[in-house]
């Protein structure tokens, strides 16, 4: 667990003020770019407009709108449903290549992968044009068989590109969890009579189910969240667009856009905090020394064609959005028709013409927000595994929360903080593109630190003690032998906010001013909301996967000679 | 608990590989109904692939599984009504003790109330009823083990099969649960099958022993029939500490005798026999240490000494030989110098000729 109790040092003495002055900024920087914004948010909600007196008054409010009201439980019922939908994909899937001897495994644990490098809003146009009312399986339903199945309509639109984009998480902790059941487990219930799906049921899935939750809500709250999906579906009365529409149309000073912040920060901070209770004390990671994960069946003839159907199938669907943006982005014009009527490259023409501006904004706010990332990442996990600093463990805690944080509210919590503080030229704080990064820092810090975190905690204190013995002090030993050591895990870290960051939105939508100042996730927003700009959305969306595709498999490079270097 | 019906298990003509190794090398062995039988040998020997096969979780190349006399070789694990201890127990974390002893009970299919009291008889035979709500996590190692033999009992399988149920004790633990083990398999009078690597765990509890090695079974015997008399020199090695010596027959007839060295050689008893190849084998408390060396066959030098309490551990180099003698220690006894000349003699009825 990356953020378990700091280990004792026997005999570490005071902290240095230079570890205090680090521990110092970084806690500043937390408070005035992740705590108090989102107090903010939770302020304005509690209280009345102008005079700042308390009030439920707003709450009222929010119950009283019809819209509102079934905003909420539209909400819900899209990410309830995507998580059934991703768990009808995931489950199959992570159960086939852990418990069968299946010549698919490899490539469904390799594609099975590739909807996390491309966020849902990315495909959700091109899911239009292949699933949509006149897209192209409904056209051949229509012209082989006479009707049409409604993929796209309304909410279910919503739910089925986000189950597709989002399955991934539930299979990557479910097939965690299937690994690393030990096989006397199934072994001793077939000894006592069990088989078949009985055992499934009884002794497999219960021991696999700390990870399905853990999938399963991270899946709800990036769904519950999502607001750039449903508003390029074009489904407005859901609760992450309200709030966008509300605070972009009406203002920064209507409460509801604060009620409904509210709302999304208490349904994820729930969401995290029932999947964590449903894993406390249920680490049944039970492989045990010379055991071995669970035996793999060979599958029997119409057993494996069925398998393979089913992957084929779930596969297809899962590459679906990457193919539909792929033909998208050369379309001249694609309507109506199967497959688009002519190719062109003038779409990328455009985009690294005019439009270059969002790849380079891009590259210059991933790359900063990456560096303050892990600056901030591994100077907390210094912190906490090495010192013995008062309120260290707060640190920690607070730049995790920033999981918990919707990045609408974020940016909401943004606007209203800065919109007050004034530059000397007269323009609000809060339009200044530097804003845009601090946002997208906060946002994926938790990620960089936990790969600090890790790469920290396998290096032995005996080796920075030895440097220390040696004459070196705390600050050389950290410049000469810690943070050389910890390289590989601060890359990896930096990479993993960079390629997170280049295609975040929520947080983006809401503080971009001006399309001079907005990343390419803002400008395929916009592309896509107009059927001409389909074309160079699409192209933009498909330098925006690659890029990031590129920047996991940079990321898995230096993770994977991280730990044979590790490990020697 | 009521004594389980039990039945002897057989095994016939096992062969096994693993690609190009031969894990199992046509085994066939035969425990008795109500036996207690070891399979003993070192890591790698297959024993515990053996008693895999007979669960039905391997499935040989070739060969039968036969249980009370009918052939279970084509039965899934399921059916098979062999039970089995597991050597990390393999209790389910997600359960309590008692979910986890009425398991198999349900899978049986058995109506609640005979099922509640099984698994309270189960509990209470191995004296952890007042845990029976506590998940295996909240138990100590010997408890975890207890409630891996409960659930196992519980179904009253005819035959108990134990992989290693002591490696996960620590010392002291293990000396009282094999006890315990011993006396639940002989209230039950249930037919059971224990592997280990340990021979005096195996000679403790086991009524006989199948010694193991590469895959073949070596001897099989009650514990002190292989002590007293191996069958070849991997066994007479394995159990206890023994004396091999090399050297080669010379003469024939009552003048046969067996030469370590130029100079260093003892008569062959008659009755003895000799195959080609074979070594001289003793245990070190059969033979016996003389100061000096006039005349006698045995006669070397004192190369250490190790005082054990009880006894006097001493080598001796004899020739090219070096062997170990062990004698009684008794207040007041005067020990041997290293260094000095020594003679050793052995009775002829200990002294062995064994083949590989």
């Amino acid at each position: 667990m990356a953020f378990a109790l700091p280990q004792r040092r026997p005999f570490a003495f005071g902290v240095t003020p230079g570890q205090a002055v680090a521990a110092a900024a970084i806690g500043l920087f937390l408070v005035v770019f992740l705590v108090v914004p989102v107090a903010t948010v939770v302020y304005v909600a509690f209280t009345e407009k102008g005079t700042g007196a308390f009030t439920l008054v707003n709450f009222a409010d929010f119950l009283r709108t019809d819209l509102f009201v079934r905003s909420f439980w539209n909400s819900v019922y899209v990410s309830a449903a995507s998580v059934v939908l991703a768990s009808i994909l995931a489950v199959p899937l992570a159960t086939l290549t852990t418990r069968f001897e299946f010549r698919g495994a490899v490539l469904i644990q390799t594609l099975g992968f590739l909807p996390l490098i491309m966020p849902p809003f990315v495909g959700a146009v091109a899911m239009q044009l292949l699933f949509g009312r006149n897209g192209t399986v409904n056209l051949l339903l229509d012209d082989w068989l006479g009707f049409k199945i409604p993929f796209m309509e309304g909410l279910n639109g919503v739910v089925f590109v986000e189950a597709i984009h989002y399955f991934p998480f539930i299979l990557v902790n479910l097939s965690t969890s299937l690994r690393g059941i030990d096989r006397s487990m199934e072994e001793a219930a077939q000894n006592l009579g069990s088989s078949g799906l009985r055992l499934l049921r009884r002794i497999v899935f219960p021991l696999a189910l700390p990870g399905y939750l853990a999938g399963a809500s991270l899946v709800f709250v990036k769904v519950f969240d999502d607001l750039a999906t449903p508003l390029l579906l074009n489904v407005k009365d859901m609760l992450a667009p309200q709030a966008y529409l509300r605070v972009t149309s009406i203002g920064i000073a209507d409460p509801m856009g604060y009620v409904i912040a509210f709302v999304l920060i208490v349904v994820s901070g729930l969401a995290m905090w029932a999947s964590a209770a449903a894993m406390r004390g249920k680490d049944y990671a039970t492989v045990q020394r010379g055991g071995g994960g669970l035996a793999r069946r060979r599958m029997r003839g119409w057993e494996s064609a069925l398998a393979y159907a089913a992957v084929f199938l779930i596969l297809a669907l899962v590459l679906a959005p990457h193919l539909g943006l792929l033909l998208l982005s050369f379309a001249t014009v694609w309507s109506f028709s199967p497959l688009p009527d002519e190719f062109t490259l003038a779409h990328y023409g455009r985009v690294f013409g005019e439009s270059f501006v969002y790849i380079k904004n891009t590259l210059l706010y991933a790359s900063l927000a990456g560096v303050i990332d892990v600056v901030l990442g591994a100077g907390i996990a210094y912190l906490v595994l090495r010192t013995r600093l008062v309120g260290r463990a707060w640190l920690d805690w607070a730049a995790s929360a920033a999981l918990a944080v919707p990045g609408v509210v974020l940016g909401i919590g943004y606007l209203r903080t800065f919109y007050g503080v004034q530059l000397p030229d007269g323009r609000p704080l809060a339009t200044l593109w530097i804003m845009i990064v601090l946002a997208l820092a906060v946002r994926r810090l938790p990620y960089a630190l936990r790969a600090c975190y890790a790469a920290l905690q396998q290096i032995s204190i005996s080796l920075e003690e030895a440097a220390e013995n040696l004459g070196a002090t705390k600050a050389r030993t950290l410049r000469r032998v810690t943070i050389p050591l910890m390289a590989g895990g601060i890359v990896a870290g930096f990479i993993s906010s960079f390629a997170t960051a280049a295609v975040e939105l929520s947080a983006t939508l809401m503080l971009v001013q001006s399309n001079s100042d907005a990343p390419l996730a803002y400008g395929l927003y916009v592309f896509m909301q107009s059927a001409a700009g389909r074309g160079p959305g699409a192209a933009l969306g498909v330098i925006a996967v690659a890029l990031v595709a590129v920047c996991a498999f940079l990321s898995h490079l230096v993770v994977e000679r991280g730990s044979r270097a590790g490990s020697r | 608990m009521r004594a389980t019906p039990s039945a002897g298990i057989a095994v016939e003509n096992i062969d096994l590989s693993y690609g190009d190794h031969r894990v199992l090398k046509d085994v066939s062995l035969a425990v008795e109904p109500g036996e207690f039988f070891a399979f003993l040998g070192p890591s790698g020997c297959g024993k515990t692939t053996l008693l895999r096969i007979i669960a039905g979780f391997n499935r040989p190349d070739r060969g039968r599984v036969l249980l009370a006399g009918e052939d279970i070789s084509h039965l899934p694990p399921w059916k098979r009504d062999v039970g089995m201890v597991f050597q990390s127990y393999a209790l389910w974390p997600h359960m309590s003790v008692r979910s986890n002893v009425a398991f198999g009970l349900e899978e049986r299919r058995l109506p609640r109330a005979e099922i509640d009291r099984r698994v309270e008889e189960a509990l209470d035979l191995v004296g952890l009823k007042p845990l029976a709500d506590r998940r295996p996590s909240q138990l100590s190692g010997g408890q975890q083990q207890r409630v891996a033999v409960a659930r196992t009992v519980a179904v009253r399988p005819k035959v108990l099969l134990l992989d290693e149920p002591l490696s996960n004790l620590d010392a002291k633990l293990r000396v009282q649960v094999r006890r315990e083990l011993r006396d639940l398999q002989q209230r039950l009078g249930l037919t059971t099958i224990f592997v280990t690597h340990d021979q005096e765990e195996a000679n403790t509890i086991c009524d006989r022993i199948a010694v193991m090695n590469d895959g073949v079974v070596q001897q099989v015997g009650t514990p002190m029939a292989l002590y007293e008399r191996p069958a070849n020199l991997f066994v007479a090695s394995f159990l206890g500490t023994a004396n091999i010596i090399a050297g080669d027959v010379v003469g024939s007839g009552a003048d046969r005798a067996f030469r370590v060295a130029d100079g260093v050689t003892l008569p062959i008893p008659p009755c003895a026999e000799v195959a080609p190849g074979a070594k001289l084998v003793f245990r070190p408390q059969d033979a016996r240490i003389h100061p000096g060396s006039e005349g006698a066959s045995l006669t070397g030098t004192i190369t250490h000494r190790e005082f054990l309490g009880s006894s006097v551990r001493y080598g001796v180099r004899v020739g090219p030989a070096e062997m170990t003698v062990d004698v009684p220690f008794h207040a007041g006894d005067r020990l041997q110098e290293v260094g000095a000349p020594a003679m050793v003699t052995v009775a002829p009825r200990s002294l062995l000729w064994l083949a590989p």
